[in-house]
C-alpha cells in the first residue's frame, strides 16, 4: 500500500504547478480585507494591487493595462471573446453574421461557437488544418474573400493544446486586416512557452489563464484592444470598463500577475531547456518503442509537447499502467462521462479513429527534469507491450 | 492478487470493491461505459449508465483509496447485448440481457482487457458465491441472502470464468451490506435498487422496443387469438409488446365466457399472431432449452436437481437430460409462463450447475 511510487508528472500542459513566488503573494494577500470597488483605505490598497498587477501583466505582454481584462480564466475569456464581438459586431451590422476558427481550436472555443450557431444563428466555419495541424491560410483567405463584409470575427488559437503546433498569428493577421475583421487568439498554452506580443502580433483580442503558467486555477485575463467595443457576458457592478462584473479576486489577481511575469522573463531560457528536454524525450521512447510516432510539426512547436502515437496500444490502457507506475500523462482529449472520445485534433489532421485513439500527451514544464524522462524510458516499454496484448 | 472491481456507481458494487481491498487484494476500480449517449442525470427508474452514476462510483473509489477509470465498452455492449435484445425480441422470444452482459462484457471483454492488462481477477458485486470444489475447481453457488441471490444472472459463466471472479458479497444478506455502506462512509448506501434493464432507461420496454426495432420486426401488428375457439379478439401494434403468461395490457374488449383473465400462451414473430387463453393452460413440465453452458465439467447423462426458469423465480425440481444439441427438462414442479428466450439455470442444491437457453415448452399431458 505505501509503497506508491513517486509521481512523474509529464502533464504540464493540463495544469503545472504553481510558481513558489506566486504562492507566497497569493497567500500573503489571503488576509487582507479590503474590496478594490471600495472608496477607503482598504479598498484602495486593494485596488491599488489589481492595478498594479495590471500594469505587470501589460507590461509582460506588451499591451497598454486598460487592455488587460480579468477573468475567471480561459473558458471565461474565450467565451466573452467570441460572443461579445460576435454580439457588439453583429448589432453593429447585422450582415456579419459569420464566424472564422480553425478545425483545431479547445472546446471553450468550439462549443461556444456552436452555441452561437445554434441559438444566435451565427454560421460558424471551421478551418481545415494540414497534417501536422497547421492552418489551412489558403482555405481561411478564400472563405473571407467570399464574402469579407459577413465576417464578425476570426479565431485561431496561438498553440494547439493537444499536438502543440504553432499557429501562424501573423498571416492570419494580415489576412483579415485587409479587411478589418477583428481577430481573437487562445494563448493559454503559449504565455511563457514561446515569445507572445500582443501589440506586435496585431490580434485584437487574447486569452491566457494563470494555472497554465504557475499562477493560480481561477483566474485569467482576456486581452482585448482597446479600441474594440465588447457585449459582456456578465452584468453587474461594472467593474473591468463594465466589459466584466464582478468582485476583483484580487490575491489571486497578485499571484497571476508574478507568474505571467516570471513566465514571460524566462521564457527563452525556459524554451531552450524545455525543447532540449522534449527533444530527448523523444528520441529515447521512440528507441524503445521504434514504432512510435510524434504528432504535429517538429519544428513550430510548443516546447514542452510531445504528443506521441502508439500503435496498435488503448490510449486509456496505455495511460492507466503508466498511472500504476507512477507516471501521470494524458490521451490529450477531451472526456465524456470520463470516456477519452477520439481527439478532434487529430481527426482534423486527418488521422483515422484508430490513431486518434492510441497516443499519449507527454507535457514537460518548469519543474520537469532529466529524471522525468528516465522514468518514462523506462516504464513505456513493458506498457506498451502490454497494453498491446488487451487489444483484441 | 490485483484485482479489477467493477462499480456501477450502486452500493453493492461499491461495498464489493471496499470488502475486496480490505482483504488485501491490489484493487482498481473500472466504471463501464455502456451507453452511447448516456445521459447526464438518471430518469425515472435507475440504470447503470449514467454520468451521475460514473461520478457516484468515482467517489466510491475515492473513498476506499483506489485508482478509477472508465473503460468505454459501449459499442461491444451495443452489439452483443443490445443488438441482441432486439433480434431476440423481434423473434418473438423474451431474451434476458443481463445474463448476456455477463457472459460477454463483464466476465469476457472486461475480464479478457484485465488479464491481458496485469489483472488476475475481476470483483462484482454480484449476490454469488465462487467456492472451491473437492476436485479444486471454481463452484457458483447461491448466495446467503435467498431474496437477492443473483447466481441466476452468471448461470452462463465457464469454469475459466469463474476461477478468476470474485462476489465478496455472497455471505451477506443486503440490509447488511447497507449497513456497512454507511459505516464505511460510502455516500451510495441509500441509493435504491437497480431492477429495470439498463439500456431502457425509462422502464418501458415495449415503447423503447417499438422505437428501436424498426424494419427488424416484421411484425408491426397482428391479431390477438382466442386459444380455444381461434376467434380473433383484437389487434396489437407488435409482438414485443408480450411475453409468455402476461395478463395485463392485452387491452381485449370482451371479458372471456367464463369471466375468467386470459393470458399470453403463445406469440408467433412472423405472422405476428399472440395467442391468449386461460391460466391452466399455461402450466407446462417440459422444456427444451439450447447453448448449454456448464459451470465446469458436462454433468453426466441425467441430473436429478432443480431448475430456476427466470430471475428471481422459484425453483423447480427437475430431472436434465443432457443431449446432442441441449438439454431435455422434465419438471417434477410444473412452472407457468415460460417463455422461449429466457435462461434455464440448473441448480445442484445450492450449486449452479450451468444454463441453456429455452427454445421451447410442452404443456403438462401433452404428448412427448
Amino acid at each position: 500500500m505505501d509503497d506508491a511510487p513517486q509521481t512523474v508528472y509529464l502533464d504540464h500542459a493540463a495544469t503545472t504547478p504553481m510558481l513558489p513566488a506566486a504562492v507566497e503573494v497569493m497567500t500573503t494577500h489571503l488576509g487582507d480585507v479590503g474590496n478594490p470597488s471600495s472608496l477607503h483605505a482598504s479598498g484602495r490598497s486593494a485596488r491599488r494591487i489589481v492595478e498594479e498587477s495590471r500594469e505587470t501583466i501589460a507590461q509582460a505582454l506588451n499591451c497598454r493595462p486598460g487592455e488587460v481584462v480579468f477573468t475567471s480564466g480561459g473558458t471565461e475569456s474565450d467565451n466573452l471573446a467570441l460572443k461579445g464581438l460576435f454580439w457588439s459586431r453583429h448589432d453593429a451590422d447585422p450582415s456579419r453574421v459569420r464566424i472564422l476558427a480553425s478545425a483545431i481550436e479547445h472546446h471553450a472555443v468550439l462549443d461556444a461557437l456552436h452555441w452561437l450557431a445554434e441559438e444566435e444563428h451565427a454560421e460558424v466555419e471551421l478551418v481545415a488544418v494540414d497534417s501536422r495541424g497547421r492552418l489551412d491560410l489558403e482555405q481561411l483567405r478564400a472563405s473571407i474573400e467570399r464574402d469579407p463584409a459577413s465576417v464578425a470575427l476570426v479565431s485561431v488559437m496561438w498553440a494547439n493544446n493537444e499536438i502543440g503546433t504553432l499557429q501562424p498569428i501573423e498571416d492570419v493577421v494580415a489576412i483579415c486586416a485587409t479587411h478589418g475583421i477583428p481577430v481573437h487568439t487562445d494563448a493559454v498554452q503559449a504565455v511563457g512557452a514561446v515569445p507572445v506580443d500582443f501589440a506586435a502580433s496585431g490580434v485584437d483580442a487574447l486569452t491566457l489563464t494563470g494555472h497554465k503558467l504557475g499562477g493560480p486555477y481561477g483566474v485569467g485575463a482576456l486581452v482585448l484592444r482597446r479600441e474594440l467595443t465588447l457585449t459582456p457576458l456578465l452584468h453587474g457592478g461594472g467593474q473591468e470598463r463594465d466589459i466584466r462584473s464582478g468582485t476583483l479576486d484580487m490575491p489571486a489577481i497578485a499571484a497571476f500577475a508574478t507568474a505571467v511575469e516570471h513566465a514571460v522573463k524566462c521564457q527563452p531560457e525556459y524554451a531552450e531547456r524545455t525543447t532540449a528536454l522534449r527533444d530527448t524525450l523523444i528520441a529515447r521512447v521512440t528507441e524503445v518503442v521504434p514504432d512510435a510516432h510524434v504528432h504535429g510539426d517538429l519544428d513550430d512547436r510548443l516546447p514542452g509537447n510531445a504528443h506521441l502515437g502508439f500503435p496498435g496500444c488503448e490510449g486509456d490502457s496505455l495511460l492507466m499502467l503508466l498511472d500504476a507506475r507512477g507516471i501521470e500523462c494524458s490521451t490529450g482529449s477531451a472526456c465524456s462521462a470520463g470516456v477519452p472520445q477520439p481527439s478532434h485534433v487529430l481527426l482534423a489532421m486527418g488521422c483515422d479513429e484508430e490513431g486518434a485513439r492510441h497516443s499519449l500527451r507527454f507535457t514537460l514544464g518548469r519543474t520537469s527534469s532529466e529524471a522525468d524522462v528516465d522514468a518514462l524510458v523506462e516504464a513505456i516499454g513493458p506498457a506498451v507491450e502490454r497494453a498491446r496484448g488487451a487489444r483484441s | 492478487m490485483k484485482v479489477v472491481a467493477a462499480m456501477s456507481g450502486g452500493v453493492d458494487s461499491a461495498v464489493a470493491a471496499a470488502r475486496a481491498h480490505e482483504a488485501g487484494h491490489d484493487v482498481t476500480g473500472i466504471h463501464l461505459a455502456l451507453s452511447r449517449n448516456p445521459a447526464s442525470y438518471r430518469s425515472g427508474a435507475r440504470g447503470c449508465c449514467t454520468i451521475e452514476d460514473a461520478n457516484d462510483a468515482r467517489r466510491a473509489a475515492d473513498v476506499i483509496g483506489i485508482p478509477f477509470y472508465v473503460w468505454d465498452l459501449s459499442d461491444r455492449f451495443h452489439e452483443d447485448v443490445v443488438e441482441d435484445f432486439m433480434d431476440e425480441y423481434a423473434a418473438g422470444r423474451t431474451p434476458n440481457p443481463c445474463l448476456r452482459c455477463n457472459e460477454r462484457i463483464k466476465f469476457a471483454a472486461v475480464l479478457d482487457r484485465a488479464l491481458a492488462l496485469g489483472f488476475d481477477a475481476v470483483a462484482t458485486g454480484h449476490y454469488a458465491q465462487v467456492r472451491t470444489g473437492p476436485d479444486g475447481t471454481a463452484e457458483l453457488h447461491r448466495a446467503v441472502d435467498g431474496a437477492k441471490d443473483q447466481s441466476y444472472v452468471l448461470g452462463v459463466l465457464t469454469q475459466e470464468q469463474l476461477a478468476h471472479s470474485i462476489f465478496p458479497l455472497g455471505d451477506t444478506p443486503k440490509p447488511q451490506v447497507r449497513e456497512e455502506a454507511t459505516a464505511r462512509g460510502l455516500l451510495v448506501a441509500d441509493k435504491p435498487d437497480s431492477h429495470d434493464i439498463c439500456f431502457v432507461a425509462d422502464g418501458d420496454n415495449a415503447g423503447w422496443l417499438r422505437e428501436k426495432l424498426g424494419e427488424r420486426a416484421p411484425n408491426h401488428g397482428g391479431a390477438i387469438v382466442d386459444a380455444a375457439t381461434g376467434e380473433e379478439l383484437g389487434r396489437h401494434d407488435g409482438t414485443f409488446g408480450f411475453t409468455i403468461g402476461q395478463r395485463k395490457g392485452l387491452r381485449l374488449g370482451r371479458p372471456a365466457p367464463d369471466g375468467k383473465p386470459r393470458y399470453v400462451l403463445d406469440i408467433e414473430p412472423v405472422s405476428g399472431t399472440v395467442t391468449v387463453g386461460a391460466r391452466d393452460e399455461l402450466t407446462v413440465d417440459r422444456i427444451t432449452a439450447d447453448r448449454p453452458r456448464w459451470c465446469g465439467a458436462a454433468p453426466q447423462a441425467t441430473l436429478e436437481g432443480t431448475v430456476q426458469l427466470r430471475a428471481h423465480g422459484n425453483e423447480h425440481r427437475a430431472r436434465v437430460t443432457v443431449a446432442s444439441t441441449g438439454v431435455e427438462i422434465d419438471l417434477l414442479d410444473p412452472a407457468q409462463g415460460i417463455a422461449p428466450g429466457q435462461a434455464a439455470v440448473i441448480y445442484d442444491d445450492t450449486r449452479v450447475v450451468g444454463s441453456a437457453t429455452i427454445v421451447a415448452t410442452a404443456r403438462v399431458g401433452a404428448p412427448a
